[in-house]
C-alpha cells in the first residue's frame, strides 16, 4: 500500500468515525453536554459567588478530565464492542484497511470530542467565571488534560474487548460515573471519607486529574512522577488485558453465526 | 483471468480442512475447490459449517488443521484482500452513516476502485446515496452490503447467505446482480440453504453437511440427486440390494426402516414387493427439492 492511499484511509476513517459518533444522540449528549452543563452550574452559577475563583478554576481541570474521559470510553469501549458485535470488525477486516486505521479513527474522534469540551470548558471559564491563568497554564493544562485520551482509551478498549454490544453502555457507565465522582472530578477528594480517598489512589482518572491541577497548583501534592507512574503501568496493563480480551473472542466469535 | 475459459485454474481452496469451536466440530476434513470464473454454490442446511468454511477463505478464522489459500497465497494476505470482496452475514454497518459515506469509505480500501456511480448502479442504490444506513429497507441494506463487497472491483467474491431474510422481489434483483456479475466474468463464491438459490445462480454446486462435503456437481446433477420419490418401508433387505436398481439414489437403513431415494420409484417399489412378501409400512412421499435435498443431508442414526 503506498503511504498517500494509507494516510487518505487513516484520514477517512478518521473522518467518518467522528461523523458518526456525532449523528448519535446517546452520545453526543452525555459527553458533550453534561461536563459544560455541570461547569455552568458549578463553576458559572454557583462558583462565582463568593470572593475567590477557587471552585470554577479547580473544577474547570476536574470537568476537564471529565469531558476527555466520556468520549473515550463511550466512543472507543462502547462502540468497539457495538461494532464487533454487528460484525462491521469482521467485515473490515476483510479488507484491506489497516487495522490500525481503526484504531487511530476512534482515538482521533474521542481526542477532537474531548478537545471540543476543553476548549468550550475554557471559554466559559475564561468569560463567564471570569478564572484567570497565566497563558502557560492554559496551555499546559489543555495538553495535560488531551493526553489523558491515551490512559483513558486504553480503559476504553478494554472495556470494548471484553464486553459485548448492549452490555458494554452499562459496563462504561458502571466505569463511567463511579470513577468520576470517587476521582474527584466533582468534589474535591479531601472531602471524602478515606477510605474512599484510598480507592482513588487506585483510579486512572484520579492520577490524571491531580495533573491537572498541579498545572494550577491546586492538586493534592504528591508527585508528578508517582501520577505519571500509575497512568503509565495502568496503560500497559489495560493494553494487556484487552489484547487477552480479543485472543479469547478468537476463538469464540465464530461460535453463535456457524 | 484471461486464461479462465481455457484452464479454469483454481483461484481458492480448501485441503483437508478441519475446524472446532471448543469440542464443536464444525469442518471434518473438508476440500473446497473455486475454479476461476464460476459461480460456486456451497449448499447446506443452517450449521453445516458454510460460515466457517467462508471464514477461512477470508482470513477471519486461523486455520486449525489442513490448507487454506486464496490466489495461491495465505487468506489474510494484503495481496488477497485487494482482490477478493465479501459480503458477510452481519447485522448491520453504522446507521448514522449515508449510503454514499459509506461506499466512500470502502471505496478508499482500495488501489483501484469501481467509481460510486458505477457501484450504486450495479447494487441498484441510485437515488439513495444521502439516506442514512440506518434508514433503509432490508433489501436495501442488503444491495449496500454488496456495493461494498464490490468496491475493489474483485476477482473473487464471497456472499454468503446474501439474500437471507429478503423478500421475493428483493431475492430476484440481487440474483439478477449476481448473475451480471458472472458475465462480466468475476469469480463467486455463494453460500446458501436455499436449493433454488444456488440453481439459479451457481455453475457447480458443493453439498455439505456437519462439515463434509456430501455432494458436488452441476446445479442439473445436485438436483437429479435430491429429485424423486422417498420409499419408506420395513423389510428383511438389506440396503445394499437395494443401492443397484436403476433410479435409485441412496438406500440406508434408519431404524426399523429402510429408505431409498429414487427417481424411479415404480420399479424400485415393484422390486421390493416381488423380493420380500413380509414388506410393510410402505410408504412413497412425493420428495420436492428442498424435502429431497433434507432427506440427503439428515444424519443415518
Amino acid at each position: 500500500m503506498t503511504p498517500g492511499r494509507r494516510f487518505r484511509i487513516y484520514l477517512l476513517e478518521a473522518r467518518f468515525q467522528f461523523v458518526e459518533v456525532l449523528r448519535e444522540p446517546m452520545f453526543a449528549i452525555p459527553t458533550l453536554a453534561f461536563p459544560l452543563i455541570f461547569y455552568l452550574f458549578f463553576g458559572v452559577i454557583m462558583g462565582t459567588r463568593g470572593v475567590s475563583l477557587a471552585v470554577p478554576t479547580y473544577v474547570l481541570a476536574t470537568y476537564g478530565v471529565f469531558g476527555v474521559l466520556g468520549p473515550a470510553l463511550f466512543g472507543f469501549g462502547a462502540g468497539l464492542a457495538n461494532e464487533r458485535d454487528t460484525g462491521v470488525l469482521l467485515l473490515k477486516q476483510t479488507t484491506p484497511m489497516p487495522a490500525g486505521a481503526y484504531l487511530f479513527a476512534k482515538v482521533m474522534a474521542a481526542l477532537i470530542f474531548g478537545a471540543v469540551v476543553v476548549a468550550a470548558l475554557f471559554l466559559m471559564a475564561a468569560h463567564a467565571a471570569g478564572v484567570a491563568l497565566y497563558r502557560w497554564q492554559w496551555f499546559a493544562l489543555a495538553g495535560v488534560l488531551l493526553a489523558g485520551v491515551i490512559p483513558f482509551c486504553a480503559l476504553g478498549l478494554t472495556i470494548g474487548a471484553w464486553a459485548r454490544g448492549r452490555s458494554a453502555v452499562a459496563v462504561v457507565n458502571l466505569v463511567f460515573l463511579p470513577m468520576a465522582m470517587l476521582s474527584g472530578l466533582w468534589l474535591p477528594i479531601y472531602m471524602f471519607p478515606d477510605v474512599m480517598q484510598d480507592i482513588a489512589l487506585a483510579l486512572p482518572a484520579y492520577h490524571h486529574a491531580q495533573l491537572a491541577l498541579k498545572v494550577i497548583a491546586m492538586d493534592a501534592g504528591q508527585p508528578v512522577p508517582t501520577h505519571l507512574a500509575v497512568l503509565v503501568a495502568e496503560t500497559l496493563a489495560f493494553l494487556a488485558v484487552a489484547a487477552l480480551g480479543f485472543r479469547r473472542a478468537d476463538s469464540f466469535s465464530m461460535r453463535r453465526s456457524r | 483471468m484471461q486464461a479462465r475459459q481455457a484452464h479454469a485454474p483454481s483461484l481458492a481452496r480448501l485441503s483437508r480442512v478441519t475446524h472446532r469451536y471448543g469440542p464443536v466440530l464444525a469442518l471434518d476434513g473438508l476440500d473446497l475447490e473455486v475454479r476461476s470464473g464460476e459461480v460456486l454454490g456451497v449448499l447446506g442446511p443452517n450449521g453445516a459449517g458454510k460460515t466457517t468454511a467462508i471464514s477461512l477463505l477470508l482470513g477471519s478464522l486461523q486455520v486449525q488443521e489442513g490448507v487454506a489459500s486464496v490466489f495461491g497465497l495465505a487468506p489474510g494476505a494484503p495481496e488477497v484482500r485487494v482482490r477478493r470482496g465479501a459480503m458477510l452475514q452481519i447485522s448491520g454497518i453504522s446507521a448514522n452513516l449515508t449510503v454514499r459515506e459509506h461506499v466512500e469509505l470502502f471505496r478508499a480500501y482500495y488501489p483501484a476502485p469501481l467509481s460510486a456511480s458505477r457501484l450504486m448502479a450495479m447494487a441498484g442504490l441510485e437515488g439513495l446515496a444521502r439516506r442514512r444506513y440506518g434508514k433503509l429497507s432490508g433489501g436495501q441494506k442488503q444491495r449496500v452490503m454488496f456495493a461494498l463487497a464490490l468496491a475493489g472491483d474483485p476477482e473473487l467474491l464471497f456472499l454468503d447467505e446474501p439474500t437471507t431474510g429478503l423478500d421475493v422481489d428483493a431475492r430476484h434483483r440481487l440474483w439478477s446482480e449476481i448473475r451480471a456479475l458472472r458475465e462480466s466474468g468475476r469469480t463467486t463464491v455463494l453460500t446458501t440453504h436455499n436449493l433454488d438459490e444456488a440453481d439459479a445462480l451457481a455453475d457447480r454446486v458443493m453439498v455439505i453437511h456437519n462439515g463434509r462435503r456430501i455432494a458436488e456437481g452441476t446445479p442439473a446433477e445436485i438436483k437429479s440427486r435430491t429429485a424423486g420419490r422417498l420409499v419408506r418401508c420395513v423389510t428383511r433387505l438389506a440396503p445394499d440390494a437395494m443401492a443397484s436398481l436403476p433410479g435409485v439414489v441412496e438406500a440406508r437403513t434408519r431404524g426399523q426402516h429402510l429408505e431409498a431415494l429414487t427417481t424411479q420409484p415404480e420399479v424400485l417399489v415393484r422390486e421390493l414387493l416381488a423380493r420380500d412378501e413380509g414388506l410393510a409400512d410402505l410408504t412413497v412421499v412425493a420428495a420436492g427439492l428442498e424435502e429431497a435435498f433434507l432427506a440427503l443431508t439428515k444424519d443415518t442414526p
